[in-house]
């Protein structure tokens, strides 16, 4: 390792796998190095840690990561890592997904997944589209916006990827942008720290497709958009409800510690399982 | 009950005979979904599982079931999932998955009539073909046919040997008769079936190749979290396993996948032949099936009327050279399947014009009856 290299390389496949296939202007780097930073700040081993995504921009990050990392198929990320976990519960699982991989095809495992509770920590990169298939609607694209698939404009409501995750039961909740690094690195951080099932939505620019489809501007408006458009939960609530309107707020919305992660009570129970047939066997 | 009951005879039910076969394997993972007629192998797993240690979990679909055995299997488990048509229809993504990323994973479908819900509490033998190319693009498979009680423990642990060996998905196609079936069963004594060893890699980290290409076409095999850090993708990939397009590592990646099974059939292939040398005329019949044969030929002979039956026990990869060598020279072979006619063709394109290749095809949820074989076979010869 060349020692002018800044640390995040020590994470990455640097001689193997870049140049990356993200467009300019994309945000999914910053995410990539939002996730190294938080990963270093645990002080993980890379050895212990299983990148695992599903299908999309957003899910080509493993192969840049020098973790163990599974690329598997559409929306299935937390199928996979729910089973990897499970059967080796000293993995360190992060999923990586894009909205549309997270909330339309893989929406019902990422329900599921924190219902039970799973310890895998979720990283949804929210760009309102699918990216990789040419900018078509997603689940996350707002009413009125304009991709492929709704020329006449998006007529379906949004899914609030914080409400749905903290609703079924994930312990921890954040929101940011790839705009907001320094505050986006200690939230991942924060997930990270939980055992349990934790999800930090990263608001993300398109501009190839979303940005282009909806004359937003270039890559750097599209980033002072994040910027302009987007409050922490404490400047949100100085806000009257008009200053509101629109606005989407940044910030940690559950961080709880009252739900045991899914190995650790599956743990209980095989041990409780244990007993009660060592009882049935001795009578 | 907990555990095998190694050594003991009793009577025990197909279902109880696979999952019983999966724990005497050392299954360290099962992921499933409620599916009519599998459903006992997952309750008597859910059951036996956790107080062993083994993981055990009911997922919210049959596509999360198949993934979470592939993350299990990756991550160190031998793994497991039971279902049924409407099920296995759905696992045909992660099954895919499973073959291009050559992880070792077992899956079990107790087959019920289709299509779709169809009569659920019914057999058929109708996802022979779905077994075979149900996932897309063009893939190894392998896949086993029990017809006994018996035969479900023994090839449900054979099942968990050729997944490990091969580093691909096997498929143990039992069907709604010989997974609700009660007979009498003497379990191997203890000792007899060992837990299937997990292959390891024996090269420093730095050498590690994921798809390291071999004589055999399969190499061992790192798991995550033991320190050799690999990329597993269900894009095409180089011997390291990272995305590629370059013609020069598809196609050996596309060849080798291909003949790690079909340059093996020595190991692979598993037929049962009863009397079909001197036989011009032969059943060809598999599964519960043929049972109903080899009831068949004894009514025949007591009618002083000869036939031989032939049965693949492997019916994935099918055993074409034998079946040339072997049917070829025959005058008829009634082939009984409970489908509208799917191994038929198989048989049919391995015979020349000069044998009649007659079909007995049921497909109302009923098995085949002795009775109705001597028919045909009376009928045809």
């Amino acid at each position: 390792m060349a020692a002018h290299l800044p640390y995040e390389y020590i994470y990455l496949r640097y001689k193997k796998k870049f140049p990356h296939v993200w467009c300019p202007g994309c945000g999914i780097g910053i995410v990539m190095g939002s996730i190294i930073r938080a990963v270093d700040f645990m002080k993980w081993n890379m050895n212990d840690i299983l990148l695992v995504s599903g299908i999309g921009c957003t899910s080509r990050m493993p192969v840049y990561l020098d973790f163990n990392t599974l690329h598997t198929t559409h929306g299935r990320a937390l199928a996979f890592g729910t089973g990897a976990k499970l059967a080796n519960p000293s993995l360190k699982v992060i999923a990586v997904m894009g909205d549309g991989d997270a909330l339309a095809i893989g929406g019902n495992h990422l329900i599921h997944s924190a219902r039970r509770n799973i310890e895998i920590t979720t990283i949804v990169v929210n760009n309102n589209n699918y990216g990789m298939t040419g900018g078509q609607f997603s689940p996350t694209t707002p009413v009125g916006a304009l991709t492929t698939t709704t020329p006449y404009g998006m007529m379906e409501p949004v899914f609030d990827i914080c409400s749905l995750a903290g609703g079924a039961g994930a312990v921890y909740v954040g929101r940011s942008t790839v705009f907001h690094v320094m505050e986006l690195d200690k939230i991942i951080a924060g997930a990270l720290s939980k055992d349990g099932f934790s999800l930090v939505e990263v608001m993300s620019p398109c501009p190839t497709n979303y940005g282009r489809a909806n004359r937003i501007g270039d890559a750097v408006k599209m980033m002072e958009s994040l910027q302009e458009n987007t409050v922490t939960i404490a400047q949100a609530e100085k806000l009257s409800p008009e200053q509101r309107e629109g606005k989407i707020v940044r910030g940690v919305f559950v961080d709880r510690d009252d739900n045991e992660g899914y190995t650790s009570r599956y743990g209980k129970l095989c041990a409780k399982a244990a007993e009660e047939v060592s009882r049935r066997e001795v009578h | 009950m907990s555990g095998v009951p190694w050594g003991e005879t009793r009577l025990v039910q197909g279902n109880e005979a696979v999952a019983l076969g999966a724990i005497a394997s050392g299954i360290d993972f099962f992921a499933g979904y409620p599916i009519t007629p599998s459903t006992e192998v997952a309750e008597i797993l859910a059951r036996e599982l956790p107080p062993m240690g083994g993981k055990w979990i009911q997922m919210e679909d049959e596509i999360a079931s198949v993934s979470a055995i592939v993350g299990a299997s990756l991550a160190g488990a031998r793994s497991m999932t039971a279902t049924s048509g409407p099920g296995f229809s759905l696992m045909q993504e992660g099954l895919g998955y499973a073959c291009m990323t050559e992880v070792p994973i077992v899956i079990v479908n107790v087959m019920r009539a289709g299509p779709s819900t169809g009569l659920p509490t019914q057999v058929s033998q109708a996802d022979v073909m779905q077994a075979r190319w149900g996932t897309h693009g063009d893939h190894p498979v392998i896949a086993l046919v029990p017809c006994s009680v018996a035969e479900c423990f023994h090839l449900t642990v054979k099942a968990f040997h050729l997944a490990e060996a091969f580093r691909t998905p096997v498929i143990v196609l039992s069907d709604e008769i010989i997974g609700h079936m009660r007979e009498r069963f003497t379990f191997p004594a203890k000792g007899e079936v060992q837990p299937v060893p997990l292959s390891e890699p024996n090269v420093p980290v730095e050498w590690y190749e994921h798809y390291h290409h071999t004589a055999s076409g399969v190499s061992p095999m790192a798991r995550f979290g033991r320190g050799y850090r690999f990329h597993v993708t269900g894009l095409t990939h180089d011997i390291h396993g990272f995305p590629t397009r370059r013609i020069d590592e598809v196609v050996p990646k596309m060849n080798r996948l291909k003949q790690k099974i079909t340059r093996r059939l020595d190991v692979l292939e598993h037929n049962e032949e009863l009397g079909v040398q001197e036989s011009g005329v032969v059943i060809f019949a598999y599964g519960s099936v043929y049972r109903s044969a080899l009831a068949a030929r004894e009514i025949l002979a007591r009618k002083k009327k000869k036939v031989g039956v032939f049965r693949p026990v492997t019916i994935w990869p099918f055993p074409d050279k034998t079946v040339k060598k072997n049917l070829d020279n025959k005058d008829v072979i009634v082939v009984c399947e409970l489908n509208q006619g799917q191994l038929i063709h198989e048989v049919e394109r391995l015979t020349s014009d000069q044998v009649r290749v007659v079909p007995l095809q049921r497909y109302d949820g009923y098995g085949i009856t002795p009775e109705q074989i001597v028919s045909k076979v009376m009928e045809v010869s």
